[in-house]
């Protein structure tokens, strides 16, 4: 690709960011919306932006939102620019998600799972019909409360595990694949996989996961189990020498359980596609946990025949700001790029019709 | 740092005073830090900066670690009273981050450790506590309570 310079676009330019910022306040007769309000009224989208931006902060994802005129994956773009010019501290411990304080934990498989399966706030009983009462202010009732019990939570493939039916938790301790930091390369371990996944494009993943369940690279899933909650973060200073809790992150959770006919080596047993996602993102979770374990087709055995089998095509296309930038790019001036194919393409027909 | 048994505290009182101090904002710090003896003049070795920390998961949940993605993190060091105190916290409160530093050095002193636990400590642990009770009991509303409908053929 050859660009060139292109000057005298400066004016046009500078109006067209201050008419930009004009119609981003819109009417003035409308009250400016407030980062805090972006922050506390649609936790989904300020979610969303965290997870795809990579970078778990309600507060500037909200502003990046209002900035972006709530257009998302711009609003991911700016966060990953805006972490660009912070340094890392550290590196967390892994998080724990067996000690999370579950907002909201289901199982598909297990009706009776210790713990219980609890709702929590979500939409997934609702009949979809618009409210219109939320056209105008209201305070909603306080949520009902119960009284909470300190049962623990287990997993739900511990349950199965305990029976070897279900694969275990392959151990490991390397430092783990960083893509921020080393480009990605192929075959890309599971490490870099589910870094790639947690920030991949919610809609891609989602159809992906769609289209395994549709037989391209059938998975036959069932949702193990889902949980969504407050987990503790833990850095490890090295001026302290041990660890230490520096926060909260709310995270889901999402184990996909799958038949596995076994192999040379491996008998017959259920496999599990895992999703991990900041916030309250049940639906990124489960298509993550759909594509982690369509991904592995090739460690279990299986024939790779669908897009979503294929490493390189999934990881090189799940993120949706090089996705943006490649295809926007296209508006940027390619005038010596066409005027060289125009001038081919005059060839050809001047040659054809010779 | 002094050593344990002469400071009179474990370490695992000191992670739990900065797990506390990491999730209050400046305004509880402040308004807990009013009704507690001052806190010692300080000087500050670093920051109040504003950086991040690369969260990691583990496959599958219990499996190898991944990196999941970033957070903004805000820690500052001060000297204050012959004491180091450092503060980690999430987020970008720079304020809370030099409130929670100082307060660190000086709930390392056994002289004012027991004011500031009783002040500020043991308050802002009952809030956080309290925060995460309400959530749980209205988590607790939305448990199925699943019933079995007998059928008649039996």
């Amino acid at each position: 690709m050859a660009y060139v310079a292109v000057k005298g676009g400066e004016r046009a330019i500078d109006n067209a960011h201050a008419w930009l910022a004009e119609a981003r306040r819109g009417a003035a007769a409308v009250p400016e919306l407030g980062v805090e309000q972006i922050a506390a009224q649609l936790g989904r989208a300020v979610e969303r932006v965290m997870a795809e931006g990579s970078l778990y902060d309600r507060e500037l994802a909200a502003l990046a939102i209002k900035q972006a005129q709530g257009d998302l994956i711009e609003a991911a773009f700016l966060l990953r620019a805006y972490r660009t010019t912070l340094p890392r501290f550290a590196a967390s411990l892994p998080v724990d998600t067996g000690s999370m304080r579950p907002l909201r934990r289901i199982s598909a498989i297990f009706k009776d799972l210790p713990g219980g399966q609890v709702l929590g706030p979500t939409t997934d009983y609702t009949h979809r019909l618009l409210d219109f009462a939320l056209l105008a202010e209201a305070r909603p009732p306080a949520a009902p409360e119960a009284a909470a019990s300190d049962a623990a939570t287990p997993r739900v493939h511990d349950i199965l595990g305990a029976e070897g039916l279900i694969e275990a938790d392959a151990p490991g301790s390397a430092e783990p694949f960083d893509l921020t930091r080393a480009p990605l390369g192929f075959p890309a371990g599971r490490d870099a996989r589910l870094q790639a996944l947690a920030r991949g494009d919610e809609g891609f993943l989602l159809a992906l996961g769609y289209a395994t369940q549709r037989g391209y690279g059938n998975t036959h899933p069932f949702v193990g189990e889902i949980r969504m909650g407050e987990v503790a973060v833990e850095i490890e200073p090295p001026e302290l020498g041990f660890a230490i809790e520096i926060g909260d992150l709310a995270l889901t959770e999402c184990q996909m359980v799958t038949q596995f006919a076994g192999s040379k080596t491996e008998p017959p047993q259920f496999t599990r596609g895992y999703g991990l996602a900041f916030g309250q993102s049940e639906r990124k979770a489960m298509a993550m946990a759909l594509v982690d374990r369509s991904l592995r087709a090739e460690e279990l055995g299986e024939d790779a025949t669908a897009p979503s089998q294929n490493v390189e095509f999934v990881l090189s296309h799940c993120d949706n700001i090089e996705a943006t930038g490649f295809v926007e790019h296209l508006k940027l001036p390619h005038y010596v790029d066409f005027q060289s194919e125009l001038e081919t393409v005059r060839r050809m027909r001047g040659e054809r019709g010779a | 740092m002094p050593n344990e048994t002469d400071a009179g505290f474990a370490t695992a009182d000191r992670q739990h005073w900065m797990g506390v101090l990491a999730r209050a904002g400046a305004c509880a710090l402040r308004q807990y830090l009013a009704d507690a003896p001052a806190l010692p003049p300080h000087t500050v070795l670093r920051g109040p900066e504003v950086g991040l920390a690369m969260v990691r998961g583990r496959a599958g949940g219990g499996g190898a670690p991944f990196n999941l993605g970033e957070m903004t993190v805000t820690r500052c060091t001060v000297r204050a009273g012959g004491f180091a105190g450092h503060a980690y916290r999430a987020g970008r409160d720079t304020e809370a981050a030099e409130l929670a530093a100082r307060l660190d050095a000086a709930l390392q002193d056994p002289a004012l450790r027991p004011a500031l636990q009783a002040s500020v400590i043991a308050p802002l642990a009952g809030v956080e506590s309290a925060r995460r009770d309400a959530l749980a009991r209205r988590a607790a509303a939305t448990k199925v309570d699943f019933f079995t409908m007998a059928t008649m053929r039996s």
